[in-house]
């Protein structure tokens, strides 16, 4: 079928508890999302085949909409009048998602790159080997045998460099002697990303003890990163290895009308997407119950990280064991006694899908969410950089900038975008908790616009966007993206009162707001014009985004949140006095109207 | 009528179960379909491979990677001792002589003429798993182990550390509601499974470790105290391999909570059995709680049923409300109303009325209850 025809669509993400499926319909020249249905996933015992928890969650959508989709366990295509669907496409991150170990011989340059290259293929780095990671070697040989990845990345070596590396990495693999995850009859998958010169030579260590796949080095030379070859072997094992382990896998892929994604991958396709359809620069964050997945896109460059324990419920208590206990207790506006906070976090965990009943309640996992988005926020910072180990050729005018290879590329003052998903990101009791709690994790600087993906359709339409951008796209403004509006954040500090900043907003239906912004203050102004045009002139010493002192006139949207003027100053610390902390805390809680009083 | 699924823990008069006993990699299984088998009885052993160490003779040798093999006292797969020489250069001079002995007692892997590296690997280790439980070989899987057919009274609690061990049941407390004190471990409880009540603190499990008990089981503990028994936070539930002396089984949860007067009862009527225990625990994928098991029957039960679980709750079940502002309180179900409630977050939940021991009712979100499976 072309893709002009598309009409219907039916795409399920398979989660690891919940199957979700949606209905998107071709509505005039527009795409939108119609119905969604849902039903627990159905990959453990006593049921074992994914396709239950599918045919579950579509009959439900097939009851909602009055459209027939399913005759008897098959999905009927094409659509005709009120049945069937033109296509049916899926993602999965269920039984675990996709488990990777990956090695490269200097940690810090084909270590990272490998990272980087398993990551946004979707998976879960469970860890990072190189021969300088401080280990000894019979230390990474146990920890490769007592970890068991769906499949293996081994890189190292610049083409033409040294296969010292790459080979003994090789040797201890095979000393390992790594058993796959699923299914103790078929040998590990190993991708071999590394020097094209020891290309025979892994073959003769590996070849008959591994599944051995080789590809193009993904760090040909030091200057340059070559990713997509060994992601895409990535994505081709996960569909004929792991995914022909996993109970039920190998019927549903006879389902699908095109390959089915890891969740995370497809979420990181309509990020990128998303960002260079309009230029911008997007950090799209889904925190779960047990991990935390950040995407970004900064000038054209995908990243990805996931940080495997930092979660609200599975992970609650390792975000308090990262962070520390006094970093959650900063962001309560009350005082709790230690041992209450531990006792509670702790019974979250074993009871991690209890809710909170009471305020107060809400307010701790909100307190645990900052700094979990804040955690996987750092740790996506440190892997979203520059190539590191380039040579730089320097000028005198560089004597006094030394900045060293592998800078971050996330900079917060030119993040346009942000995107929050997640059950306490997107079905927080109230939408100003949502973008308070990212604002806090990220301190956004200048102008960042904010959204939230409420039902978590961004997997759906990442798979859908392999056939058709512009119904991806379509569904994700007009459906899936809730707009919260947009936080105006000076950088710079000041004295409690001072004036940082005159600002005026023009509504695309002509509605005009305007005021001032004080140092130590938040202000809250209800806007929700889909479009509107700013003017901020900040105060001498503040930057909005065109130098301290410079005016700016930018695009801007409102939403169901509308504005928010941070005047807290970047950066941003809280009172070190827990008095005036909490003082602080109550009276910005109170100006957002985050909580009932 | 209406009704809503909730999953709870097991507490079970007697039931019969399922165990599987498999080595993780393949092994020899030494028992036979249809054989009893005690608690400590072998039923399947393993040799795990040794861990493997490096040596660079071309570094300690300085010579060239190619050229070390022609140095090489011992060849792939030889076996060696430690301290034994295992290369040798050959000068011309006898007192530039250089040797590398091996680090370990084990085997020659490999020999790389790249990396000038030798492997050694240190001799296998054995791994024998017990039958843990009493009860009958039903099914072998060739090669790593057997399922096993049980009956007896069967408790999970809600979070454990520690592995499987056994011992006699010993009740330490007067009643659900008092604390496990380090009083209550008395100097002959050495090798027995310590029931308490709402609380065990760290002096009491540390008491408990110093007499050599093999398990305490008790309504709550506090994590300040686990943390200062571990050393570290626990970050992710996953537990069941920790090494302090004992295993902990929590009942109820983290805190000073009274265990369920109904485990209580049902523990005490096993007062002086044996028991089966372990620790492990596993909140995500494929659900693992501690366990306790005591075969046969209690007196007063006749029959034991088949483990199935309802799934569901109706007004009038027993529950336990998991979650503040009611933490650890127990009541009966009155009404399941369908239609969602806004609750005191705001949030819009699924509630349920609960009926209180002194008739009081009050509404909690039905994500914050565990019914009392009996």
């Amino acid at each position: 079928m072309s893709k002009k025809d598309l009409e219907v669509i039916i795409a399920t993400d398979c989660g690891s508890t919940t199957t979700k499926a949606v209905l998107i319909e071709k509505k005039g020249d527009t795409y939108r999302q119609t119905f969604r249905g849902e039903a627990p996933t159905t990959v453990e015992a006593p049921f074992e085949d994914v396709t239950k928890g599918v045919l579950n969650s579509i009959t439900e959508v097939e009851e909602l909409s009055g459209r027939k989709l399913l005759d008897g366990e098959k999905i009927i295509t094409p659509n005709s009048g009120n049945t069937g669907a033109d296509i049916y496409v899926s993602t999965s991150s269920a039984g675990g998602g996709l488990q990777m170990m990956v090695a490269g011989a200097v940690k810090a340059m084909t270590g990272e790159s490998a990272q980087r290259c398993a990551l946004g293929a979707g998976a879960i780095v469970m860890d990072v080997l190189a021969s300088n990671d401080g280990r000894a070697d019979h230390e990474k040989i146990e920890r490769i045998r007592q970890l068991r990845p769906d499949m293996m990345l081994l890189s190292g070596g610049t083409d033409g460099g040294s296969v010292t590396h790459v080979v003994e990495l090789a040797q201890f693999l095979k000393a390992a002697d790594p058993k796959p995850r699923l299914g103790a009859s078929y040998k590990l998958p190993v991708i071999y990303a590394g020097n094209s010169m020891a290309q025979d030579k892994i073959k003769e260590i590996l070849g008959d003890r591994t599944a051995l796949i080789i590809t193009e080095n993904l760090r040909p030379t030091l200057e340059r990163e070559n990713l997509m070859p060994a992601r895409h072997k990535i994505h081709d094992i996960f569909l004929e290895h792991v995914m022909q382990q996993a109970p039920g896998y190998p019927r549903l892929m006879k389902m699908v009308g095109a390959p089915i994604m890891p969740t995370p991958a497809a979420v990181g396709t309509m990020t990128e997407k998303f960002a260079k359809a309009n230029n911008f620069n997007v950090l799209a964050v889904d925190i779960g119950g047990a991990t935390t997945d950040v995407f970004s896109v900064f000038s054209e460059v995908f990243n990805r990280t996931v940080s495997a324990n930092l979660g609200m419920s599975y992970s609650i208590s390792n975000v308090m064991a990262e962070a520390g206990l006094a970093n959650i207790l900063r962001w309560l506006p009350f005082d709790i006694e230690e041992q209450d906070l531990r006792n509670r976090l702790k019974n979250k965990m074993i009871r991690p899908t209890t809710i909170p009943q009471t305020v107060e309640d809400l307010q701790i996992e909100h307190a645990v969410s900052r700094e979990a988005l804040r955690l996987a926020f750092e740790q996506h910072k440190a892997l979203a950089v520059g190539l590191k180990g380039v040579q730089q050729e320097r000028s005198i005018s560089d004597a006094f900038d030394q900045t060293s290879s592998g800078q971050s590329l996330i900079n917060v003052m030119k993040l346009d975008y942000v995107i929050g998903s997640g059950g306490i990101l997107a079905h927080s009791p109230r939408r100003t908790q949502s973008m308070m709690m990212m604002i806090d994790a990220y301190q956004p600087e200048g102008i960042t616009r904010m959204a939230v993906d409420s039902i978590f359709m961004m997997p759906h339409l990442g798979v859908l966007a392999q056939i058709s951008e512009k119904a991806a796209l379509d569904v994700f403004y007009h459906d899936c993206l809730v707009r919260m509006g947009t936080c105006l954040a000076p950088k710079g500090l000041a004295k409690d009162g001072q004036v940082i900043l005159d600002w005026e907003v023009t509504g695309s239906d002509g509605k005009k707001e305007n005021g001032q912004l004080r140092f130590g203050e938040i202000v809250h102004v209800p806007f929700d014009a889909p479009k509107a045009r700013l003017v901020a002139k900040p105060a001498k010493g503040f930057d909005m985004g065109s130098g301290p002192g410079n005016k700016v006139e930018a695009d801007i949207e409102g939403g169901v949140v509308g504005l928010v003027l941070d005047g807290r100053g970047r950066p941003f610390n809280l009172a070190k006095e827990a008095g005036k902390r909490r003082d602080n805390l109550n009276k910005w809680y109170k100006a957002m109207g985050m909580y009932p009083v | 009528m209406a009704h809503a699924y909730t999953p709870g823990l097991k507490v079970m008069p007697c039931t019969m179960f399922r165990k599987k006993r498999l080595l993780p990699i393949p092994g020899t299984v030494l028992a036979k379909e249809g054989q009893q088998v005690e608690a400590l009885d072998l039923v399947a052993k393993t040799e795990l491979p040794g861990k493997v160490f490096s040596v660079n003779i071309a570094n300690r040798l300085a010579v060239a990677p190619e050229e070390v093999k022609g140095f090489m006292l011992k060849g792939d797969g030889d076996p060696v001792k430690k301290g034994e020489i295992i290369a040798e250069n050959k000068p011309f001079f006898k007192w530039f002589k250089t040797t590398v002995e091996s680090p370990v007692e084990g085997t020659i892997e490999t020999v790389s003429d790249v990396t000038g590296q030798v492997l050694l690997r240190e001799p296998p280790k054995v791994l024998p798993i017990k039958a843990y439980v009493k009860g009958t070989v039903v099914e072998v899987t060739p090669d790593f182990g057997v399922t096993l057919e049980a009956e007896g009274t069967f408790i999970q609690g809600i979070f454990g550390i520690g592995g499987e061990t056994n011992g006699e049941i010993v009740i330490a407390v007067g009643s659900p509601d008092e604390d496990l004190g380090p009083e209550s471990i008395k100097d002959n409880y050495r090798g027995k499974i310590v029931v308490g009540g709402r609380h065990a603190s760290l002096s009491t499990i540390k008491r408990a470790v110093e007499l050599g008990v093999h398990a305490i089981v008790v309504g709550g503990i506090h994590d300040r105290d686990l943390r200062q028994l571990l050393g570290y936070d626990i970050g992710v539930a996953v537990t069941g391999t920790e090494q302090i002396g004992l295993t902990v089984i929590v009942t109820e949860g983290f805190g000073s909570i009274p265990m369920a007067e109904y485990t209580f009862k049902l523990l005490s009527s096993r007062n002086g059995e044996r028991a089966s225990v372990s620790g492990a625990t596993q909140i995500r994928a494929g659900v693992m709680r501690p366990e306790i098991i005591i075969p046969g029957f209690p007196k007063n039960v006749t029959e034991c049923k088949k483990d199935q679980g309802r799934g569901w709750i109706e007004p009038g079940d027993p529950i336990r409300i998991i979650r503040e502002p009611h933490f650890g309180v127990i009541g009966t179900v009155k009404s399941l109303p369908s239609e969602l409630t806004v609750i005191g977050s705001e949030s819009h939940a699924r509630v349920l009325e609960v009926q209180l021991g002194g008739g009081e009712v009050i509404v909690v979100p039905r994500a914050n209850i565990e019914v009392l499976e009996k």
